[in-house]
């Protein structure tokens, strides 16, 4: 091949990319070689082309500038950069290429609009990490431009979604984009019948309290516990040690074991959205049907039988390892949540989204402030207490503030200004504490809740019902008209669209037949959340079917993280 | 679980642990031949190890299909798959082989379309609309304030902020700073956009001179005090709080910035004199006690315990002393006990313990006292392995009677288990407490003289 080609790589990009492309596919491509990008000098390969994969970043054109620049001008052949942003062109960062003087090294700059990946049959994500900081503390609103973009996209491919709705400012944006992109482009009126019948636009400041809470279904724990990166997680390797007879033990893993989480696994599918106290059960349930299924051997007499049993095994084989995988995870994370500490924190959350003792300084979280517990735990529950309080008092404010700026330095002063500006951490202004007029009306708490077999959304969280999947439920059934008062309540305008359809396309509904709504969370989503939209689609005279977007997949420590100052200057 | 975990294991036994060819994923997880996989093993392998991978990855090729089944009953992935990426790859490639040609061909560098960019006519709005599908235009003909205002506007109803900044950047290359300012001050939308980017690339200087033309002062305040971040040295940065000091700050900040400042030059002092004292071999703590790290730019809680282990005893008026740490910064009582108690019980210096809940009233007479309450002094001397002897002391004066009776237990202060049975006279607890201590022990007497009374 002429002109073979290495790919450097943004490290963020490579699991996104994972999910669309395999290297075999790349390959194909005449694609020789694959780095990470870091600062240095370049690795030797011995390609003509060498294409950066990267997001928009000013740090990372700082990468790159140091490469080109110590790329040996001596070699021959020459090897040819070029640049691929990912999902967007930036021209602020060709214009800081420019200063550096490398600009002209580049001979093609490129953009791969990657707007919605696919995470699972149900769910897409932008990916986008900052999209929140963005929206909300820099009033940047090209994420929601990319929203709005992933949109018409869907609807190119998919059909024009005919009913819009909306709470939020970010949401009215992103619907107005969506309307002049549209007559901007009048070629795009498509043909093809609608999938969608509703569209429904949340922004994730008119729910600040879901993601500060933590997450109790199977999923959610992974995610808070561990941390999935695009379907992804790595756990600590002990609990997955091969037991083989014979290697008692000598080689004993020490890199993180990382595995895949998505509903192509048949357990997974099963037990991701249960609230994790229902857990245990299914999987010893399932352990007992596996060992029944082994069992048949015995009874296999017949050739026949025989060759019917060993057609079965990889099935049950795959199901077996399935099983043992989870039973380790379950444990792992039981070790934590049985934990005194688990307990307590969760007490304090629940007692502040139940609406007790929110307006005065929280013992615990004192404990914890002067233990030293890890900053971001203060800070979500400071901010949890703040957002079920509709502000703290002055007094209590600047108490927490104190406390955090002498145990954990003065520089976190720049943090809290950021949480302040976000609305996650802000003094009761108005005298008024509206959260229980919309944890009553909106049914936010629930008392008797069922983990094992819910009847109820609350079941994510233990008692809990997310506010954004109540708007969300209650907009399918009877309507948001019955919430007016608790909408004028939360930030932002609630709106209502209509794309008109061709009168061939509109769709006439069989009885029985569901909706099918498309909710886009702007700012971020969790996996508690989509538990519970996946549980309202399967209620069985529920009516209405959901597939969720958004614009990246959070927790509230990831959250949290997204809005802190870097205090460290960068390594480079 | 337990019951799961053991199905698991058994079945271990009946299956022949065969299935590394079903599971075609490397140790680390990374299905074999995906992206983040491969970039590990180009890096590493040379090109004739990846021709004895390629067979394999076709074997592979079954798990290739990344979809999951759906949950529900519609199902994304077969939409998705009229969502063909290969196309935009394809083009990609093609692009790229085609640079090849160029390469050989200089003349032709520039392909025609984006050439056209230059010369052609753009409306203000068709200029925007092509910078939004990431062409290249140029705007320099753009000439009149009236042009490059009407330009920002179309970029701003396109809300993508990556063609606002780029006819902000134009603008300020263009414009007069007074004009600029004026402009943006009545387009939020840019200004904020403005604000990010100087942010990001760090234009300081300009950044707050818009800032104060906003008189937005507390975000002057608040920016002009982040650049401390950047500034490694100790004597700089000092210098630089300290400047930061009469900056317009709301008033609780003010004085959070001034406790910074006033705590930098604290640990200034503290740093040179102890790294003195540590060179020097003299001070038995320093040698016993080899200081891990310096102390420069610690928060102020681990300054104090900082100077609560090394500078305890010394008198409030030096700088180092704990007592005067704690009237300069105001910390409360709680915090300061606390800080202290763990520091000491560290150094097992169990007198200072003492001394820390030892108050005296007029009379002379002693009484045992503490702000965070007892059971919180029982963890804190557990954990640095206290011994039964001086926990059972602050265990005893734990005053909720459950509390105290499960901290006795947990960390086996018998005698105050038994004292506090004998206080409730629970005949039958007290029997059964005596399985618990040792047999023929002090303590069994103790209950068999209690129960015969």
């Amino acid at each position: 091949c002429p002109f073979p080609q290495a790919i450097v790589w943004d490290e963020y990009l490579t699991g996104p990319f994972g999910l669309i492309a395999q290297y075999s596919l790349l390959k194909e491509h005449e694609v020789e070689k694959m780095f990470t990008l870091k600062p240095g000098r370049l690795p030797q390969a011995d390609v003509k082309n060498i294409i950066f994969f990267v997001r928009p970043k000013l740090e990372l054109m700082d990468v790159i500038t140091d490469n080109v620049l110590r790329e040996d001008r001596g070699r021959s052949p020459q090897r040819d950069f070029h640049i691929l942003f990912v999902p967007r062109r930036s021209l602020l960062c060709e214009q800081w290429l420019k200063e550096q003087g490398v600009l002209g090294s580049f001979i093609h700059r490129e953009q791969y609009s990657l707007d919605l990946i696919p995470f699972d049959g149900d769910l897409l994500s932008m990916e986008s990490e900052s999209a929140f900081k963005e929206c909300y503390l820099e009033s940047d609103q090209t994420s929601l431009y990319h929203a709005a973009k992933g949109l018409m996209t869907l609807q190119a491919l998919y059909g024009t979604i005919p009913q819009i709705f909306g709470k939020g400012e970010c949401a009215r944006h992103v619907a107005n984009m969506m309307i002049r992109m549209k007559r901007e482009f009048p070629g795009s009126q498509n043909s093809i019948f609608p999938v969608f019948d509703t569209l429904l636009l949340l922004d994730r400041n008119i729910d600040l309290l879901t993601p500060l809470a933590t997450q109790l279904t199977y999923e959610g724990l992974i995610d808070e516990i561990y941390g999935i990166q695009n379907t992804y997680v790595k756990l600590p390797p002990e609990k997955f040690a091969p037991k083989k007879q014979g290697e008692g033990g000598k080689d004993l893993p020490t890199e993180p074991k990382k595995l895949q989480l998505n509903s192509a696994e048949e357990l997974y599918a099963e037990i991701r959205d249960k609230n994790f106290n229902a857990v245990g059960s299914v999987l010893s349930k399932k352990a007992k049907i596996i060992s029944a299924a082994f069992e048949e051997r015995h009874h296999a007499k017949t050739v026949g039988e025989i060759k019917q049993f060993v057609s079965q095994l990889p099935h049950m084989q795959a199901a077996r390892s399935s099983l043992a995988n989870h039973t380790s995870i379950a444990e792992l994370i039981k070790d934590i949540t049985t934990s005194e500490d688990f307990f307590d924190n969760l007490t304090v959350e629940q007692e502040f989204m139940s609406g007790i003792d929110t307006d005065k300084v929280n013992n615990y979280i004192e404990d914890c402030i002067a233990q030293k517990h890890p900053l971001i735990k203060i800070l979500r529950l400071v901010c949890l207490q703040s957002v079920c309080n509709s502000g703290l008092k002055q007094k209590v404010l600047d108490h927490y503030k104190r406390e955090i700026l002498q145990t954990y330095g003065y520089e976190h002063i720049l943090t809290l200004n950021n949480l302040e500006k976000a609305g996650l951490l802000k003094p009761q202004t108005s005298g008024r504490n509206n959260y229980p007029t919309i944890r009553k009306t909106l049914r936010l708490w629930m008392d008797d809740v069922n983990e094992q077999n819910p009847n109820d959304i609350s079941y994510v969280y233990s008692g809990y019902a997310p506010l954004s999947i109540r708007l969300a439920q209650l907009l399918a059934r009877p309507g948001w008209r019955s919430i007016e008062e608790v909408l004028k309540m939360l930030p932002g305008p609630h709106f209502e669209e209509r794309q008109q359809l061709p009168t061939g396309l509109q769709k006439k509904r069989q009885h029985g037949e569901n909706r099918v709504t498309l909710v886009f969370f702007l700012g971020g989503v969790t996996y508690a959340e989509i538990a519970a939209l996946r549980f309202l689609s399967q209620m069985e005279d529920g009516g209405t079917e959901y597939v969720i977007a958004t614009t990246k997949l959070i927790n509230g420590t990831s959250w949290i993280k997204s809005l802190m100052e870097k205090l460290e200057p960068a390594p480079f | 679980l337990k019951e799961s975990k053991r199905a698991v294991n058994s079945l271990r036994d009946i299956v022949d642990d065969d299935d590394d060819d079903l599971e075609r994923v490397s140790w680390s997880g990374e299905p074999v031949g995906s992206i983040s996989w491969s970039i590990k093993e180009t890096a590493s392998s040379s090109t004739s190890s990846l021709e004895g991978r390629d067979s394999s990855l076709q074997k592979g090729s079954s798990s290739y299909a990344a979809f999951p089944k759906q949950v529900s009953s519609y199902s994304l992935s077969s939409l998705f798959k009229g969502r063909n990426k290969l196309p935009s790859f394809q083009s990609l490639s093609d692009a790229l082989s085609d640079t090849g040609v160029k390469n050989y061909a200089p003349e032709l560098r520039r392909p025609k379309a984006e050439y056209k960019d230059y010369s052609s006519d753009w409306s203000p709005k068709d200029t925007v609309r092509r910078m939004q599908r990431g062409k290249v235009c140029s705007l320099e003909r753009f000439r009149s304030l009236q042009d490059k205002l009407v330009l920002l506007d179309e970029a701003v109803a396109g809300h993508d902020g990556n063609v606002i900044t780029a006819v902000l950047i134009f603008l300020k290359r263009t414009l007069r700073r007074e004009i600029l300012f004026r402009e943006l001050e009545v387009r939020q939308v840019a200004l904020c956009h403005l604000i990010h980017f100087l942010k990001e690339t760090g234009e300081q200087k300009l950044l707050l001179d818009l800032l104060r033309f906003l008189d937005r002062t507390e975000e002057v305040a608040l920016s002009q005090y982040r650049e401390h971040l950047n500034i490694q040295d100790v004597e700089k940065r000092r210098e630089f709080l300290k400047g930061c000091i009469g900056l317009p700050f709301s008033a609780e900040d003010t004085s959070h910035i001034q406790d910074h400042y006033t705590l930098l030059e604290r640990q200034i002092i503290i740093e040179a004199n102890d790294r003195h004292l540590e060179t020097a071999g003299q001070s038995e703590i320093f040698r016993k006690y080899p200081r891990k790290a310096s102390i420069l730019n610690m928060p102020l809680v681990t300054t104090l315990f900082y100077s609560c282990f090394y500078h305890y005893t010394e008198a409030e008026g030096t700088f180092s002393s704990p007592t005067n740490l704690k009237k300069t910064f105001k910390i409360p009582d709680k915090q300061y006990v606390l800080t202290a108690l763990a520091a000491r019980a560290k150094l097992r210096a169990w007198d200072d313990v003492d001394a820390l809940f030892t108050t005296k009233n007029w009379l002379g007479y002693t009484k045992k006292k503490a702000p965070i309450g007892f059971h919180r002094v029982v963890e804190i001397l557990q954990r640095n392995n206290a011994p039964v002897q001086v926990l059972q002391e602050y265990v005893r004066l734990v005053e909720d009677v459950e509390t105290r009776l499960n901290l006795a237990t947990k960390y086996k202060c018998h005698d105050v288990v038994i004292e506090t049975y004998r206080d409730l006279k629970d005949r039958i607890q007290l029997t059964a407490y005596k399985c618990k201590v040792e047999r023929g022990s002090a303590e069994e007497e103790k209950i068999n003289s209690i129960l015969n009374n």
